[in-house]
């Protein structure tokens, strides 16, 4: 996120795009209900009636993978109208003119024929959004998760920068992140082309600083993706995998592929607190443990850093993960030794620019925000003040593509998938948790109930979906929040798992898998 | 009877929200809010409510675990971990440091993710880390 979340709740107007935020991150969805109560605007898109919607000043459904018509549908009024910030433009953006020339071809009237949205909504978000003194964008992974995931974030940016409206408080673009500390594994340089602090491992004098203070030679070849690991395990030119608290074969998208490339490994290990479905297939499995029996930090979505602190006692002979990993190294002829979690933040601290000062004895009673640059920094709780990272903001012209599969006469319908608010990621967790399971305990198509109709299903039958990838049985949820042309299965559930039919096709720069559109025909199943 | 609340963060969404661990005689027995945390200002999801229900599960893996003959067989650390260094060790130095490939995690903690980001560049000397951000 660009602004903390205490920000949002003296928003005057919040843009929500593609996140179910009440379902899958309900305390900032309670900030936005009390930013509602204080007199904000709020405007929904979503494909679904999710939840938010019926707070929603104004709440439209554009259809699966149209977010840049829609965003592009929107800046073009804005432009039109004059609403937008000149002087931000001129002070500290670049790149307009072909913006311009682009976003002047989405008329809200042609919007309207690719996203479904009226050309009288697209009018009413603009208004909305461009003229509040502060607005908020809050988007998820109905965003990133499209073969534009890319372009509908630069879309957003657009967005916020054409209306100055970010850099201040209460503003901003705000992604939010679905796993406690994705933001942390990125920010400690869980990612293939960046050391910790997004430096990157093909710049030189980077490698050389890690060379120093690692005290070994590094390689300047940014490595493999996910999905790039995957396909080499498949040919044969990776041989071995090592899975830190990871469940690829339900998360990732096309799981018969996954299963297949880890399976063509020649060594698997998975370090993880159960036998997830990943670790069945391992040749060795190392029992770390959970958030409760461990020291540690977290970083959320608003880059806070936060303290975790163990409770109990390792279950077992389950070890602490960094023990595991520092011991494996010491075995490996690089010895690793740290005599507690903080030292090893202290370490991070020293060759990390934006955790520069963060430390334990500074984050006990409350987190900081990084960047945090040295011990006397306050943290910064919004970036972009004065200045992007790169100097100007560069506005991108952004043409809309459709999704990679849309449905035809032999899959008609539109899958969208997500998470629902009482289970967690691949279920590991939350399904071993009675209070959690009893709510939902299985998989679930939600789908119109006209639509069900006319298809013969009634609610709570079981049903066959199938793909281009692969099918699943389970069960028919009869839903209002689903258009007709679109079902939605939420990933969870292994038994019936979403990820079986979900489309491998890959957004070109940032290698996300389009999860969130593919086409599918549904049957029903005669017992 | 020995019972502390434990002051930590939750471990689902990327909310992040403060909350207190409730151990009684060594056991989890609760969550509760933290009136003072900055991001739930006291309240709770149903999910942070029951962040403790899945730490003392019985299908917690105790021991770790050594395949053999498509087994899995309990194994001790030192038969595990030595399993292991030397099978990566004999892989890099017969095939190449890129042939072996990591995921760290975003559930694990920054400082666990730090580490087995340096393993895989400083140890095993490859580039190829990356975590399930996209999924």
């Amino acid at each position: 996120m660009t602004n903390s979340i205490a920000e949002i709740e003296n928003s005057k107007c919040i843009f929500i795009i593609g996140s179910n935020t009440s379902e899958a991150h309900p305390l900032i969805g309670s900030r936005i209900l009390k930013a509602k109560e204080k007199g904000a605007k709020l405007i929904v898109a979503d494909p679904r009636k999710i939840q938010l919607s019926f707070y929603a000043d104004i709440f439209v459904r554009h259809q699966l993978g149209t977010d840049v018509a829609l965003i592009n549908g929107i800046l073009n009024v804005i432009l039109k109208e004059g609403w937008y910030d000149r002087k931000f433009v001129e002070e500290r953006t670049e790149g307009f003119k072909e913006f311009r020339k682009v976003v002047e071809k989405y008329t809200p009237e042609n919007v309207e024929k690719i996203t479904g949205v009226r050309a009288q909504d697209i009018r009413k978000i603009a208004d909305l959004y461009a003229r509040s003194k502060s607005s908020s964008i809050i988007y998820a992974m109905g965003i990133t998760q499209h073969i534009t995931g890319v372009d509908n974030v630069k879309s957003l940016c657009n967005l916020a920068m054409l209306c100055g409206q970010i850099g201040r408080e209460s503003t901003g673009v705000n992604p939010l992140r679905g796993q406690n500390n994705v933001q942390g594994a990125c920010d400690m340089g869980g990612l293939p082309n960046v050391y910790p602090g997004n430096q990157p491992v093909s710049d030189g004098q980077m490698a050389e600083k890690f060379e120093k203070a690692w005290g070994t030679k590094l390689s300047t070849k940014p490595g493999m993706t996910l999905t790039e690991m995957l396909k080499a395990a498949m040919a044969g030119e990776v041989k071995a995998m090592f899975i830190l608290g990871e469940n690829p074969m339900v998360s990732d998208v096309d799981i018969q592929h996954v299963e297949k490339s880890l399976e063509a490994l020649d060594f698997l290990v998975v370090q993880d607190i159960f036998m997830s479905e990943t670790a069945r297939l391992a040749d060795v499995v190392l029992p770390g443990v959970s958030f409760a029996e461990k020291d540690g930090t977290f970083t959320n979505t608003e880059r806070k850093v936060k303290r975790v602190r163990k409770a109990i006692e390792p279950i077992g002979s389950s070890r602490q993960d960094w023990d595991i990993i520092c011991d494996l190294s010491t075995r490996m002829g690089y010895p690793m030794r740290y005599d507690d979690p903080s030292k090893i933040l202290e370490e991070v601290a020293q060759v990390t620019p934006s955790y520069g000062g963060i430390y334990y004895d500074r984050i006990e009673t409350e987190g900081l925000h990084w960047p945090c640059p040295n011990r006397a920094h306050p943290g910064t709780p919004y970036l972009h003040k004065d200045r992007f990272s790169r100097g100007l903001g560069l506005f991108h012209a952004i043409e809309y593509l459709p999704p990679e599969e849309l449905p035809d006469k032999e899959y008609p319908y539109f899958l969208t998938t997500g998470r629902i608010y009482v289970h967690y990621h691949t279920g590991t967790m939350t399904r071993r948790s009675p209070s959690l399971n009893k709510e939902v305990e299985e998989g679930f198509a939600e789908i119109n109930p006209r639509q069900a109709k006319e298809l013969g299903i009634i609610q709570g039958e079981r049903i066959k979906v199938f793909s281009r990838r692969g099918e699943i049985e389970i069960k028919a949820d009869l839903s209002e929040r689903m258009e007709r042309n679109t079902i939605f299965i939420p990933f969870h559930f292994v038994e019936s798992a979403a990820n079986r039919l979900t489309n491998p096709a890959f957004d070109p720069i940032a290698q996300i898998p389009e999860f969130k559109v593919c086409a599918v025909k549904i049957e029903k199943v005669n017992h | 009877m020995e019972y502390k609340t434990v002051l930590t963060t939750c471990g689902y969404c990327g909310c992040g929200c403060g909350l207190y661990l409730e151990v009684l005689d060594g056991q989890l027995v609760g969550a509760q809010p933290c009136k003072t945390d900055s991001v739930s200002q006291g309240g709770l999801c149903i999910k942070g409510w029951n962040v403790h229900e899945f730490v003392q599960n019985s299908e917690r893996l105790t021991k770790p675990l050594i395949k053999k003959d498509g087994q899995f067989k309990e194994a001790t650390w030192d038969e595990a971990l030595d399993t292991v260094a030397s099978r990566l060790k004999k892989i890099k130095e017969e095939n190449g440091p890129d042939r072996i490939a990591f995921l760290t995690s975003a559930k694990c903690t920054n400082e666990e993710n730090y580490l087995l980001q340096k393993l895989a560049r400083a140890v095993v000397g490859t580039n190829n880390v990356d975590h399930c951000a996209r999924l």
